[in-house]
């Protein structure tokens, strides 16, 4: 391996940076403006680089560079002040932490921003940069590190503001609160699995004899002394493995519905009793060699399906968005509470980008309040005092204060998940094979007894013998893999394109899919991401300058948007600055007199309605800054290839940008502007009921209604760690134009899924014919039932890749 | 005959092994996180604090 990291440390070599005006930060790979900030040959784009920089560099932690190239994460300059004050609180941090003694502390934190080698060699190494760190452990594909640190050298607050300050501040919300980490069950699966094939292995060692026909050749004591050591490892798998299906078969009888582990648990049961009756009466060697096998294959397949995205969660509601204290003010003492303590009547302060927890009233004299995200209306809106302040809003400016109307589980947003479609959801789902299944289970019942009934008028022993092993051959191994690896690899398959589905089920869905609706904010426009553009003469650098100066003053978000695409290095004077109410700002900038503010009051006129600033410089109209909804790339092409699935537009906006928006969906597309998310639940509720299966693509919590009510709810994320709504399957964003071939892949698989079937069905009427005969011997289940598995495997495999050559091989968005 | 007997009680004291081995690695957590470990072999210094105590580590594993 060599000593290239520990020569590294001490003698970074020098990344090669493109020289010009495309200057790459050391730190996060972000092109830099200048050369400004910098340490020696190292350029930084912030101020915020630099110091994380500075802070690994005198704690020898520079190897983090030469894992990767800028591992770093663009952090905000600045210290985290009282963002982390809630975290002395104990009762808080006594819910967030694992384990307590009298010296070490230990706790989990889940961090999003983890996504590289570099993070990982960091974190574990936080020690050199606190001694109170005992030990770190990072599990990459949680997102998680699970920290020990010394309690009397350091605190909770004090590590994750350590986490911050170097750019991994972990994501700490009230649904860790509210939960207990989620445990994972998937241990005493794995143990079910790995016992199954252990005893499936040995098992068929010890039938060897018996499928060779070597049994007449060896002493009788022999083949019982193998049957009854086949029967000691046939118990584990019994008892043991096979309670996944036993389990799962019982909770559908208990629905009243036939599942596919219904003839399975059947099968098992039948399999385990003849065998173990015929091995302790001396009359044959017994199936147990195929009843391990078979609950081995149906444990992989089982495993293949459920083999899904640990680090997201497609669970979440309001909890999981919303912080986990807030600061309340009582008279001038300001104290950190826990949500759960906020009674109706508490003052709060909010500071910046802090979040509304209940309804409240404005205290202070004005805020501007960010709903985008609970509404989907997407410029910030502007509160006077007295006014009506409802939760899940974020602040946009200057501290204020509110007083609180409700407590936070009665607020206007959270009573959303109130409503019974939250719970309808979490019922089991019901997937082809089961559907398939109940119609197999009455007809291999039928066929038992008819045979049976048959063969009774001939000779009793025989009956049974026909009975069980009609029940044995039918057994549905084959049938219950096809569908599970089928879609469970169409799930990967399409994990690989960007979009994450919760469960294979979701695929099925998806293939059914008859209407389409879109949420306009966040989901067909970028979240944030406003397009502002100038509309006129094109203004001189100098210009720019003036308005930049001017705008600066301004905390209106047009005018912050404004600053951002003037952006200069001069730094002007504003003389005379007026802010004039529902009009605009001015000032003397350089002796010019300078105007911004709405199209009316500046050129005297309205030409139409459209948002966006207008300038006037010595009171002649210079031209408007126009704000626009950026759309995503590729929409245009999404909506034409999916013209064959009717589509809606649903908004929490107003209407201001149906023209454009025509000009997508055409004229027939119903849009629905100013919906509130219960209008957006009764929607879908309305057009499902001409029996369609609805496919809902929204992005924020105002969508979590219609997500949860919908047949498919697909989440729209930019960051597919964050925050998304309880839904069916998270997408990322930049693979949204590809909706129509996920669509199209979808349908394909589930036909690849009814090949399967008709395969495995083939091989059951096989075995079927086989066994009415009463022919059944061991040896022939022990072929069949491995060859049956084993092609249903590979049929389901090979075919779902197939479908992905044609579907994804000519697609230009090939990301 | 008894040393089939002999040779087959060893195969599967030998595959009973595998199978402790196997419980104690689901148990230990290997299969949870199938990617850092991958990394964290490439980390040329050991990740673990030279100060912290014993009695912890072992709580810790």
């Amino acid at each position: 391996m060599g000593n290239i990291f520990a020569q590294n440390i001490n003698n970074p070599m020098p990344k090669t940076v493109s020289v010009g005006t495309d200057l790459s930060c050391y730190h996060c790979g972000d092109p830099c403006a200048d050369l400004s900030i910098r340490i020696e040959d190292k350029t930084f784009c912030c101020e915020g680089c630099k110091m994380v920089y500075e802070i690994l560099n005198t704690n020898e932690l520079c190897a983090y560079y030469d894992l990767e190239k800028h591992p770093g994460l663009q952090i905000k300059a600045g210290k985290t002040g009282d963002k982390f004050a809630y975290l002395d609180h104990e009762e808080i941090v006594g819910k967030l932490i694992d384990f307590q003694d009298d010296q070490f502390t230990r706790a989990t934190f889940f961090i999003p921003q983890i996504h590289c080698a570099s993070c990982i060699w960091l974190l574990e190494n936080l020690y050199k940069l606190h001694p109170g760190i005992n030990a770190v452990r990072v599990n990459f594909l949680r997102r998680e590190a699970y920290i020990t640190f010394d309690h009397n050298q350091t605190s909770f607050r004090k590590v994750v503001e350590l986490l911050a300050t170097i750019g991994y501040e972990p994501a700490i919300n009230l649904e860790q609160l509210d939960k207990p980490a989620k445990k994972s069950g998937s241990k005493s699966f794995t143990y079910k699995l790995g016992i199954a094939g252990f005893a499936f292995g040995n098992i068929m060692l010890m039938s060897f004899p018996e499928y060779l026909g070597l049994s007449h050749a060896t002493e009788i004591g022999l083949t019982s002394w193998f049957g009854y050591l086949n029967l000691l490892l046939a118990l584990p798998v019994f008892f043991y493995s096979s309670t996944e299906f036993f389990r799962s078969a019982w909770w559908g009888l208990r629905q009243g519905s036939l599942n596919i582990d219904v003839p399975v648990s059947i099968g098992i049961i039948t399999l385990f009793f003849r065998s173990a009756y015929e091995i302790f009466t001396h009359t044959g060697a017994g199936f147990l060699d195929s009843l391990a096998g078979l609950v081995f294959f149906l444990l992989v397949g089982k495993w293949f399906q459920n083999r899904t995205y640990q680090s997201l969660s497609f669970e979440r509601d309001y909890t999981a968005y919303f912080p986990v204290a807030a600061t309340r003010k009582k008279g001038e003492t300001e104290s950190e509470v826990p949500l759960s303590e906020l009674t109706a009547g508490d003052n709060l302060l909010i500071r910046n980008e802090g979040l509304i927890p209940a309804d409240s009233v404005l205290m202070s004299s004005e805020a501007k309040i960010d709903y985008s995200f609970v509404t989907g209306e997407s410029n910030p809106v502007t509160r006077k005092k007295g006014d009506h302040l409802y939760a899940g809003g974020r602040l946009v400016g200057a501290a204020v204060e509110v007083a609180l109307l409700k407590d936070v589980s009665q607020s206007y947003l959270t009573q959303l998940w109130n409503n019974n479609v939250f719970e309808d959801k979490k019922k089991g789902v019901k997937g082809i094979t089961d559907r398939f299944g109940k119609y197999f289970t009455i007809v291999v019942l039928l066929t038992a007894f008819a045979s049976g009934i048959y063969w009774y008028t001939i000779d009793f022993s025989l009956a049974i013998q026909v009975f069980t092993a009609v029940l044995i051959v039918a057994c549905p191994c084959a049938l219950a893999l096809a569908g599970p690896i089928t879609l469970g690899n169409a799930l990967r398959i399409l994990g690989r394109k960007h979009l994450y589905l919760k469960h294979t089920a979701v695929v099925e869905n998806m293939a059914r899919t008859d209407h389409v609706v879109f949420d306009k904010t966040g989901t067909i426009t970028k979240s944030g991401g406003d397009d502002i553009h100038w509309e006129g003469k094109a203004l001189t650098t100098e210009e720019k300058g003036w308005i930049y100066a001017l705008v600066r003053n301004s905390l209106h978000p047009v005018s912050m948007k404004i600053a951002k695409i003037t952006e200069s290095l001069s730094n002007q004077e504003v003389g005379d600055y007026q802010e004039i109410k529902g009009k605009g700002i001015q000032g003397e900038v350089a002796g010019h007199e300078l105007k911004i503010g709405s199209e009316s009051w500046i050129a005297g006129q309205m030409t139409e309605a459209r948002s966006g600033a207008s300038v006037s410089i010595d009171g002649l109209y210079r031209g408007t800054f126009l704000v626009s909804n950026q759309y995503r790339e590729g929409i245009d092409e999404m909506i034409t290839r999916l013209e064959p699935i009717p589509l809606s537009v649903l908004s929490g906006d107003n209407q201001g940008e149906e023209p454009f928006l025509r000009t997508l969906f055409g004229t027939d597309t119903p849009m629905l502007w100013n919906q509130s998310p219960e209008d957006k639940m009764h929607y879908i509720a309305q057009v499902q009921s001409n029996a369609e299966k609805v496919m809902m693509v929204g992005d924020g919590l105002n969508d979590a209604g219609a997500l949860a009510k919908s047949d498919i709810g697909l989440a729209v994320s930019e960051n597919i760690h964050h925050f998304s709504p309880a839904c069916d399957g998270i997408l990322d964003a930049k693979a949204l134009p590809m909706l129509p071939q996920f669509i199209r892949f979808s349908k394909l698989s589930l036909k690849m899924v009814w090949l399967g079937i008709g395969i495995s069905v083939l091989y059951n009427l096989i075995g079927l014919g086989i066994a009415i005969q009463g022919y059944l011997t061991p040896v022939i289940a022990a072929i069949l039932m491995p060859v049956s598995s084993i092609s249903a495997v590979i049929i389901g495999l090979v075919s779902t890749e197939m479908v992905r050559q044609k579907v994804f091989k000519k697609n230009h968005f090939n990301i | 005959m008894s040393a089939i007997i002999i040779l087959i009680f060893i195969s599967l004291l030998v595959a009973g092994g595998f199978l402790m081995a196997f419980i104690w690695a689901v148990k230990d957590g290997q299969y949870e996180d199938d990617y850092s470990p991958s990394v964290r072999i490439l980390f040329e210094e050991t990740t673990l604090n030279p100060n912290r105590n014993d009695q912890e580590s072992d709580a810790n594993d």
